[in-house]
This record gives structure tokens, C-alpha cells and sequence, in this order.
């Protein structure tokens, strides 16, 4: 089994650290896994978009060109990478950012207010973490305490803090 | 019988390639004296430049390096970052510390590199035959400037020392030069000092010599010494530049 | 530490070097390849070492020179247009036989070009780049884990051969975290450093580290002992790896990144009944020739080569090959990376035009 994940937004939304921690849980499931970040020049703002491929086999191209799984934060994403999604794939988006409709019905769609529910949380800047959420709870990709073992291995036990904010947040959006 | 005078024990017993008149013997062996002097010709490496003094690996007995052309000041720095406690000083002329190796001379002394630097200053580029350098006179005929060197083409010469004496990284930048007897215990003063700040890991120290070039000059050595006192010793004034005790 | 992490190319890259026991890196700040630079800048203090960012990349591959020249195990990464300044002293490094590790995680050019990854600069680290006779060990990987092994292996064999061994990525490999393994590296057999300017301490006659020879026949003497031993490289250390080769009709040939795109276009290739394989050049010099002359002619009807350039490779494939089988291209440039649907596309059509 081969997940093609591509995690897209802007500079600032936790677009490659949403897809790290997804890499960091597989690689701690012990399957195979790449992820590569799109890059430019610095920029606070710009779109980011990161590649994450996770396979009970190695991985040959490490960029995700035909997604089985998009997540899309913010409109210029999804018009983007939507006609890109593989058959029968599965599509988020932030519903509090994009208003537009899907035009994709052949994908599984998933829209949620992930940043207005991050807010909620007083922590609008956990969106990604609440769309991951919801990645794990559609897909097959992880079970959901992979990732929060990925999550206590990378947020420095200093910041413990941020460990439950981060935990409330994946476990929002596993829960919409 | 008591011998007085002999060949520096750091100068190789070999005859030297310089022309008549030519300065370049004179501070070899006034460097090879003080590695003599301060007993470090087996801690010193040295680094060769490009031009009349590219061979000077070959005529010193302590370990050389030959760096490409200007980049003695970077080469030297390797070196130093993997032997901090061995002393390090590179040989080079105008062409190669002035010109080409522009950016590597003042960053080696902007970071305060803690190397000695030995410049040679004639005016004139020697091993390609007489071109104009970057520290050649107003007015000053080579091959590359056969109407003389002018504001509006060539602009101005380069002052090193009082350029680098600018630099908090630079413990001592002094200009000497070599065309008495005085002159020249002067020069190997100031260069003892330079390689004594090193080992007392007081930073970048250079010693730059107004120094001849008879035969791309155009000159006899003895015309040569003349012309040094008239034309460069106005333009390039002895003295230290700065010395930070 | 033989744990798993999760590591981007260019960090694990700077990390399997301090493993191998490089104790200075001089550079300078180019993107794709920065990380390199931070991650020493962080850990060279912490671990008895030197990190100097230079105020160019011609000071930085100087001061290569210099530390090499001192005998000590040193490095330093840039990419593209500073690789081409950094020429100088390549060329001086291996006219002076010094071992050195350089890395260039390339760029698309040429000209400041671009900053996605490209392997444009293929000819330059392969055919010679600076001025004269000589050659770079080329290294090629294609994985995190591989971009780790090879670097502490490049130590060894610049050490070996007493000359510079070039880590060739692009930036998608510098950029792209898998997991890795900083597993026990079994260092080969090292010759002792006895030319190395270490200061004479009055106990053995000076050494002189330097490239010029004023005399020709010296100069030329001199030459062809070091064409003696890139001989030996050619013979032992070309390396190559061979995917599901052995039926192939069509050989798809790639190195790096671009190989790992080509391997799932084989694989795509493969799951519609195409006999197609891959070889994998690891070292780009010396190139695995025999890998080429050695197809059977009988079997294989095409060769395909793919590269993140207009065709560089490709040129030594050719000759290799002696034109025994016809040698196709597809490559995207300027730093657009083919996709494996694309090679696909180029395979079918090989495949249906036998």
C-alpha cells in the first residue's frame, strides 16, 4: 500500500511541519517514507507545498505528482492540485478559507472550518494540525496514535505546552 | 676563527632566480634570519603567491604551500584553522595581494586570521614582464599604461597599510623598506614583530616592503634604489600604521 | 546509533562528514544547499571542529586547499554558479594531490540560472571543470541514505587517491528528508599523511604542497603518474546498480534523484508487461562503462537515458555503448523535473516502435 500525501498552503500554515510529523509517525511505524518540501526563495507568505509518500514498499520518485491524498489549506492550493488527485483519492480543505465547491466527484471530499475550529481552541495557527485529524480519521494512512507518538518525539519536552495544544487540536479534527 | 656572518639555517642553500637589484633576496633572508632568531622553522609553514615570488617554496626550509594567484591569505587560513598553534605567513607582491587577491587580504585581516603577511610592494608586476599593478604610480609608464598611469583611466594607486590599519581584526600593519642598511634592520624589526604578534596570538600582522624591480623599471639597481627615495617613498611614507599593543 | 531518524539531505549529508572525521568546512551561503553550511556552523564548535564561512566561494575552496594541504580531513558544499567559482581550486587541489571532499547540490543554469534541482552540471564535474588535466571521483546518490554513505566514503577515497571526490545532488535530494541511518562505517585502509606541511620540527626535509612545474617533461612526468592512478580508479571503483535488468529489452538509464523517477516508470512500465529495466550509475566518474558495453545486444533493442539536463550523460552512455544499441534521451532542464508518467510516455513509445 502507497499513500501519494500533498500538504499545500501558504508560507506560515504549517504546511512542511504537517507533513513532517506524518513522515516522523511513519517512520516510527516503520514504513517507508519521503517527504519533500516545495522551495523557493524566502519568503513569509509565499505557497508552500511539501510531498509526503508513505509505502509498506521503498520509495522511488519521492515527488507527488498524482496524489491519492490532498490537502489543500487554502484556495490557490486547491485549484492548484484538485484535477491532479488520483481517481477515488481523497480531498481537505479548510472550508473557513475556501468557499469555492469541489468540482471533483469522483474523490472522496472533506471540507472543514479547520482554522475557525483551531480558533476555538485559541491556537488559530493549529489548522494543520486539526486537517491531519481528519486525514488520519479518513484515511488509512496512520493509525491516530502513531502520530501523537511523532508528536511527543519532536516537540521538545521543554515545550510541553505546546505538546497538548498540538494533541487537543490533531484529536479536533480527528473528531469532526 | 669566529665566523660572523652566515646563510640563515631557513634560507635553502640553493641560488635564487631574482635579478640583479631585485629586493625579493634581501627579504627572504631577512625572514629566514628571524625564523632563526625565534627557533620556529620547524612550526612554520609558509605559503608561496604567484609572481617573481612563486618560487619561494623552494627557497625556504620550512614546510610551503603554493597557493593560486591571490589567494594566499585564504590558503594561509586553512591552514592556521587546522594547525592553530603552528606559525603561518604567506609571501606575496602587489599584484597578487592588491589586485587579485583583493577580497582575500582584507577579509584574512577583517576576521583578525591569526597570520603573518609579508608584502612585497615594487610598483610593478615583475614575473609577466613590467604591467602596471594596483599600486604603480600616477604618471608611471609599464607595459600596460605606455602613456603612464592617469586619473581617468587607471585611477589611484592602493595603500595598503593605511587601508587594513582601518580593520580592528589587524594587530600590526608597518611599512618599511629596504634601501639602506638602516632601512633594512628596520624591515626585519618589523618583521620579527609581525611573527612574534602570531605567536602571541595578537591577529593578522603585515609588514609591507617598498621594494625594487630594476629590470622592469628599466633601471640599474643603483638607479633603481634612486628611484625608490624619489617617486615611492612620498607616495608610500614609512611608518606604523597600526600597532595594537 | 543505529536508530532510524528523519533527516533532510543536506543536514544528514553535513552529519555523515563530521562522522568521518571532518574536522574543518569552509563555505558559503547558495541555495539549494545552505542547510549544509547551517548544520556545521551548529555542530562544528560542539565537536571540536572549525566552521568559517569565507567571504567567497573562491576564498572558501582556497582555504580547502590550505587545510587540506595540512593534512586534515575538510570540506565544503555550494551549488551551481559557486561551484564554478570554486574551480580554480578544484583544478589547483588536484594538481597539488590533495584530498578533499566538495559537494554541489546542483542547481538549474547556466548563469545564475535557477534554484530548483538540476544535474546541468554534469560535464563540469565529470569532464574536468577548472583548467587541465585531471579528474573528480563523482559520486551520485540517490537517496538520503545513500547521500550519507557516500560522503563518509568520499573521505576515504580522496584519502586513498590523494585527490578530491565530488558529492554530486541536486536540491531535491539536498531538500528532502527520508529516514537515515548513521550505521558503523568500516573505513578502508588510509596511507599516512607523510606529505602533508605539518611543520618539520627540524626532523625531516620540508614539504611542499604545490601544483606548479616550470620544466615540461617534469610537468608532463608528472601527469602521467596520476593518469596511472586514475587508471586504477577507473578499474576499481566504478560502481553502478542494475534494476530488474536481467530480461529487459529496454534499458532506462539514470543517475540521482532522476533515477528514482525513472524506477517507478519502470515499475509502471513492468505492471503493463514492458521488459524494461534500469541502470543506476553511482559513480558518474569514473563511469560504469562496462555496465553499457556488457548489455547483450541479442536481448536489449533500446537504451533510454533520462536527465535533469539537455543530454550530458547521455554523451558517455554513447560511448560506452560503441554504438551497439541505439541510446534515446529524455530530459527536462532548468530546473523542471521529469515526471515518471513522462518517461513512461518515452518507454511505451520505445518499447512500441521495436
Amino acid at each position: 500500500m502507497t499513500h501519494e500525501i500533498l500538504i499545500s498552503g501558504f508560507g506560515g500554515q504549517g504546511v512542511l511541519f504537517a507533513g513532517k510529523l506524518l513522515a516522523y509517525a511513519a517512520m516510527l511505524e516503520e514504513k517507508y517514507v519521503s517527504w519533500l518540501p516545495s522551495y523557493g526563495p524566502e519568503m513569509r507568505g509565499g505557497t508552500a507545498n511539501c510531498s509526503v509518500i508513505i509505502s509498506d514498499e521503498p520509495v522511488s520518485c519521492p515527488l507527488v505528482t498524482n496524489p491519492t491524498v490532498l490537502v489543500a489549506m487554502n484556495a490557490p492550493s486547491l485549484d492548484k492540485f484538485e484535477d491532479s488527485v488520483t481517481k477515488d483519492g481523497k480531498i481537505f480543505t479548510d472550508a473557513s478559507l475556501i468557499s469555492q465547491e469541489f468540482k471533483r466527484n469522483d474523490t472522496s471530499n472533506f471540507a472543514i472550518p479547520s482554522t475557525k475550529m483551531a480558533e476555538e481552541l485559541q491556537a488559530s495557527k493549529l489548522s494543520n494540525m486539526v486537517l491531519l485529524g481528519k486525514v488520519v480519521k479518513e484515511t488509512s494512512v496512520l493509525p491516530f496514535e502513531s502520530i501523537i507518538n511523532a508528536l511527543k518525539k519532536t516537540v521538545p519536552a521543554s515545550k510541553q505546552a505546546m505538546l497538548e495544544i498540538n494533541k487537543k487540536a490533531l484529536e479536533t479534527g480527528f473528531n469532526a | 676563527m669566529e665566523q660572523v656572518f652566515k646563510r640563515p639555517h631557513a634560507l635553502v642553500d640553493v641560488s635564487e632566480h631574482y635579478c640583479p637589484g631585485c629586493g625579493h633576496g634581501i627579504v627572504h633572508r631577512l625572514v629566514a634570519e628571524v625564523l632563526d632568531e625565534l627557533d620556529i622553522e620547524g612550526k612554520t609553514i609558509g605559503v608561496a603567491p604567484v609572481g617573481c615570488a612563486v618560487f619561494a617554496y623552494n627557497y625556504f626550509e620550512c614546510d610551503m604551500q603554493e597557493a593560486a594567484h591571490g589567494r594566499a591569505p585564504a590558503v594561509a587560513t586553512g591552514i592556521k584553522r587546522v594547525h592553530p598553534d603552528k606559525v603561518v605567513f604567506t609571501y606575496q607582491g602587489d599584484g597578487d595581494l592588491a589586485a587579485i587577491g583583493t577580497a582575500e587580504t582584507v577579509h584574512a585581516a577583517a576576521r583578525g586570521e591569526n597570520i603573518t603577511v609579508i608584502f612585497i610592494n615594487n610598483a610593478i608586476y615583475g614575473m609577466t614582464g613590467g604591467q602596471m599593478a594596483p599600486t604603480s604610480l600616477m604618471g608611471q609608464v609599464t607595459q600596460t599604461t605606455p602613456y603612464g598611469r592617469t586619473e581617468q583611466n587607471q585611477g589611484f594607486p592602493i595603500h595598503v597599510c593605511e587601508m587594513l590599519s582601518t580593520l580592528d581584526g589587524v594587530a600590526l600593519a608597518q611599512r618599511t623598506t629596504i634601501n639602506s642598511v638602516k632601512a633594512i634592520k628596520e624591515t626585519k624589526a618589523a618583521i620579527k614583530k609581525a611573527f612574534q604578534n602570531q605567536i602571541d596570538k595578537k591577529g593578522f600582522s603585515i609588514v609591507e616592503v617598498v621594494s625594487t624591480c630594476p629590470t622592469n623599471w628599466g633601471k640599474t639597481p643603483v638607479e633603481a634604489m634612486k628611484w625608490l627615495e624619489e617617486n615611492m617613498l612620498p607616495v608610500y611614507p614609512l611608518g606604523v600604521y597600526k600597532d595594537k599593543e | 546509533m543505529s536508530e532510524k531518524v528523519l533527516m533532510k539531505g543536506n543536514e544528514a549529508l553535513a552529519e555523515a562528514a563530521i562522522q568521518a572525521g571532518c574536522k574543518h568546512f569552509f563555505g558559503y551561503p547558495i541555495t539549494p544547499q545552505t542547510e549544509v553550511a547551517a548544520y556545521m556552523a551548529k555542530q562544528m564548535p560542539k565537536r571540536d571542529g572549525t566552521f568559517l564561512q569565507a567571504e567567497s566561494e573562491v576564498a572558501a575552496i582556497n582555504m580547502v586547499y590550505g587545510a587540506a594541504g595540512a593534512g586534515a580531513r575538510v570540506m565544503t558544499s555550494s551549488s551551481s554558479p559557486g561551484i564554478s567559482l570554486k574551480q580554480e581550486g578544484i583544478s589547483y587541489i588536484a594538481g597539488a594531490d590533495l584530498p578533499c571532499v566538495i559537494v554541489n547540490i546542483v542547481r538549474g543554469g547556466p548563469g545564475l540560472g535557477g534554484i530548483q534541482p538540476a544535474q546541468s552540471d554534469y560535464f563540469q564535474a565529470t569532464k574536468g571543470g577548472g583548467h587541465g588535466d585531471y579528474h573528480l571521483v563523482v559520486f551520485a546518490p540517490s537517496s538520503v541514505q545513500e547521500l550519507v554513505n557516500l560522503t563518509k566514503e568520499a573521505f576515504d577515497v580522496a584519502d586513498i587517491y590523494r585527490m578530491p571526490v565530488m558529492i554530486m545532488g541536486d536540491g531535491m535530494l539536498g531538500q528532502m528528508m527520508e529516514p537515515v541511518e548513521f550505521g558503523a562505517y568500516t573505513p578502508r585502509e588510509i596511507p599516512e599523511k607523510t606529505w602533508a606541511t605539518t611543520g618539520t620540527e627540524m626532523k625531516r626535509k620540508h614539504n611542499v604542497v604545490n601544483s606548479l612545474y616550470i620544466t615540461a617533461s617534469d610537468l608532463e612526468e608528472l601527469i602521467l603518474e596520476r593518469q596511472k592512478r586514475y587508471d586504477v580508479i577507473e578499474e576499481k571503483e566504478a560502481r553502478f546498480e542494475a534494476y530488474k535488468t536481467e530480461d529487459a529489452e529496454i534499458i532506462v538509464t539514470a543517475y540521482g534523484i532522476t533515477a528514482r523517477i525513472a524506477q517507478t516508470a519502470v515499475n509502471k512500465a513492468r505492471e503493463q508487461g514492458i521488459k524494461v529495466g534500469m541502470i543506476r550509475p553511482i559513480t558518474l566518474w569514473p563511469f560504469p562503462k562496462k555496465a553499457f558495453a556488457e548489455l547483450d545486444t541479442n536481448k536489449v533493442k533500446n537504451v533510454l537515458c533520462v536527465e535533469m539536463s539537455m543530454g550530458q550523460m547521455v554523451e558517455d552512455v554513447r560511448l560506452s555503448l560503441d554504438c551497439k544499441i541505439p541510446v534515446d534521451f529524455f530530459g527536462r532542464t532548468g530546473g523542471v523535473v521529469p515526471t515518471p508518467d513522462e518517461v513512461l510516455t518515452k518507454i511505451k513509445a520505445l518499447y512500441e516502435g521495436r
